[in-house]
């Protein structure tokens, strides 16, 4: 694990809040841009979604910011670069590079952990690599003191559950819901019992995903985990504005826009206790 | 189903449901349980010869099995070389070798309590024969069809309808067969706690590519069976299709440890230099689709190419991984056809045996050809004939039309 990784999620005491963006969406300037307005909310990870053309765990959202990205031919060469460029403009987040399992074999392991170690990423999520097919991934991972990211479902078996926990890295990440990525009003009933089998199990931090796009929503989670992720809220705020983004004269307005919907929307007011570093998104 | 000589060869799958470096379950964590449960579903159901019985038994009464191994008299004369036999997968209920697995995987929902059917399509065939056994078994079913497929297959679509089964039109990546995976894949994690996805060919995560094989190799079995009856020997070489490749594996399983040769015909499309094929062997990477590793056609990145066939059922950019498998042992010889070949064939099959074949048995056919030519008078070469070409007469009609306008032959 890294210094970073420790500090910001595994060890934090407060309700962490972990966004996802897709690099490249619309633009790679517009994706740094939200990286470090994400980091001036409150943020406490930053979720990296590497573009790919047939993404299995997402929706109609994720997917179509995807294709916004491929369209001018985004890939995991240049997202890499983008972590190095969101840390020179001051970006002191952990980043967690989110990426499906072909993206990463073409792009070949020993490059990726090189690339991941020389600018800086903490942690690597890989959606459709489940527990069975993720063994060597988890030790190269560990040997680089990068976190590999673990998915539990409501579906998983108490067995499954304490094996995928017992390999865990950094944090836990608890699907709320069955299916993709994407906004629901409310949770499955059914999560409450399962996040509570989780944290029966877990010996980190328990964050939950999939679904999450109110703020009375978040509300209700911080009696069962300690973190939430946020992804199609946010990436769908971004495609609604994938014009303005994409445009340097109208980009700082536009990102100013979605820093305060998701504020006023999202953040629960306890979340953004935190001083907000001053720049130029206020 | 001969699965003790399955348990024998050593072209046998581990445990796991790997092909040596092929295959695998690469799957979100959401769909783990669904796969988990099928497989033990699938286990327990193939060790049960109740079961078994009761599948041929359907294949028997409803689709006409077993399907006859005809001779071309006059296509072998006329060819030169070897005799050519046909598996006539043509002659099944819906008109493909489809229904054959379609059939055993209802039955393996409707045994393990589920109540709806969920199936994928490109050109139609597999959401027909699904359609059709969801009618048979009284089970909704809906289908899941890239929206170019939608406009593309009109016809099949309206099939679908006739039959009872909903067609979800597909909008995402190219609305095409790999979206149309992608998001029933999506739909069955939502939903498998009532809901069977019956997958068409043999690919996706295991134990999908397991599950087809073993629905399919009736194929061959009966084959094999019927070539030693009618001609009291083995044949020397089978030849098929390859798409994801479900008809090839149910003709290939019951050869795999006999001295027969066997060989696949993949579409080459415009030509495998054009960039416009689904030669996924001949000129795809390994990498990861649908679940499964495999050959793929792909970019540097890994994000997945469109592949092109003027054969629906071939236009697929990944392929089953036992076929990668068979291809990297050496043991099957994949072959790329073009579609002008595979027309040409098909055309000269029409007037020699007044059989009309479908496009993609076409190209398995264009390959047989091809290699019974090398051949001696004596020795014997099968082809599966996995569907008839009813629904590629448009098709056949447009390309001969235009052949005819810029005054070339094929």
């Amino acid at each position: 694990m890294t210094v970073r990784m420790e500090k910001h999620v595994t060890n934090a005491k407060t309700m962490r809040f972990i966004p996802f963006i897709t690099a490249g969406d619309p633009t790679d300037e517009a994706t740094v841009a939200l990286a470090l307005m994400l980091q001036s909310l409150g943020a406490d990870a930053l979720e990296l979604g590497i573009p790919y053309s047939d993404p299995l765990a997402d929706g109609p959202v994720i997917q179509e910011a995807s294709q916004r990205a491929l369209r001018h031919g985004e890939n995991l060469n240049q997202a890499m670069r983008l972590v190095e460029e969101m840390r020179t403009q001051g970006l002191d987040l952990p980043v967690i590079i989110f990426t499906y399992a072909n993206v990463l074999l073409q792009f070949g392991l020993d490059r990726f952990f090189e690339e991941a170690v020389s600018h800086e990423v903490d942690g690597l999520l890989v959606p459709d690599l489940p527990y069975e097919e993720s063994r060597s991934l988890a030790d190269q991972c560990a040997e680089h003191k990068i976190s590999l990211i673990s998915l539990v479902a409501p579906t998983t078996s108490d067995e499954r559950l304490k094996r995928i926990c017992d390999h865990a890295q950094g944090f836990l990440y608890c699907v709320s819901s069955l299916g993709v990525t994407g906004m629901r009003k409310t949770f499955h009933p059914d999560v409450y019992p399962f996040l509570e089998r989780v944290k029966q199990v877990a010996q980190l931090p328990v964050a939950v995903g999939f679904g999450i796009s109110s703020r009375d929503q978040v509300a209700e989670l911080e009696h069962y985990a300690d973190g939430f992720i946020v992804g199609s809220a946010i990436v769908a705020e971004v495609g609604r504005r994938a014009e303005q983004l994409a445009d340097s004269s109208t980009r700082t307005a536009a990102i100013r826009e979605i820093k305060l919907t998701l504020d006023q929307h999202l953040l629960p007011e306890r979340v953004n206790h935190k001083p907000l570093a001053s720049n130029e998104y206020e | 189903m001969v699965r003790q000589a399955q348990a024998e060869s050593k072209y046998r799958t581990d445990e796991n449901g790997r092909f040596a470096a092929f295959g695998g379950q690469y799957v979100p964590e959401t769909l783990m349980h669904a796969v988990l449960e099928l497989e033990k579903g699938f286990k327990d159901a193939i060790s049960d010869s109740s079961f078994l019985r009761e599948y041929r038994r359907i294949l028997h009464d409803y689709s006409g099995r077993p399907t006859p191994l005809s001779y071309c008299e006059r296509l072998s004369k006329t060819l030169g070389g070897a005799q050519i036999f046909l598996k006539r997968e043509d002659l099944n209920h819906t008109g493909a070798h489809k229904i054959n697995n379609a059939v055993g995987q209802a039955l393996l929902a409707r045994r393990m309590g589920k109540k709806q059917i969920i199936a994928e399509t490109g050109a139609g065939q597999h959401g027909v024969a699904s359609a059709t056994v969801a009618a048979y078994f009284g089970l909704p079913c809906k289908v899941f069809m890239g929206a170019v497929d939608v406009k593309r297959q009109a016809l099949n679509v309206f099939r679908m309808k006739l039959l009872g089964a909903e067609v979800i039109p597909v909008h995402s990546g190219n609305g095409t067969l790999k979206d149309a995976v992608n998001e029933v894949l999506r739909y069955w994690a939502a939903h498998s706690d009532d809901t069977a996805y019956i997958d068409g060919s043999v690919v996706g995560p295991h134990p999908y590519p397991m599950i087809v094989r073993d629905f399919q190799r009736i194929i061959g079995d009966e084959a094999r069976e019927q070539c030693l009856k009618q001609t009291g020997s083995l044949p020397d070489a089978a030849v098929a299709c390859v798409g994801g490749g479900s008809n090839a594996i149910g003709l290939f399983t019951a050869f795999l440890d006999d001295p027969v040769s066997l060989y696949g015909a993949e579409a080459a499309g415009k030509g495998v230099t054009t960039g416009e094929h689904a030669a996924t062997l001949t000129k795809g990477t390994v990498g990861i689709i649908h679940g499964m590793k495999t050959y793929l056609l792909q970019d540097a990145y890994g994000q997945i190419k469109a592949p092109y066939s003027i054969s629906a059922g071939l236009d697929y950019p990944g392929v089953g991984p036992e076929h990668a498998y068979l291809s990297e042992s050496g043991r099957v010889d994949y072959k790329a056809i073009t579609d002008n070949e595979a027309v040409a064939a098909l055309l000269e099959l029409s007037e020699l045996e007044g059989i009309l074949p479908a496009l993609e048995s076409a190209h398995g056919l264009a390959l047989a050809f091809k290699v019974a030519k090398t051949m001696r008078r004596e020795q014997k070469v099968i082809v599966c004939l996995s569907g008839r070409g009813d629904k590629d007469v448009k098709t056949i009609m447009h390309v001969l039309a235009n052949h005819e306008k810029r005054g070339e032959r094929l």
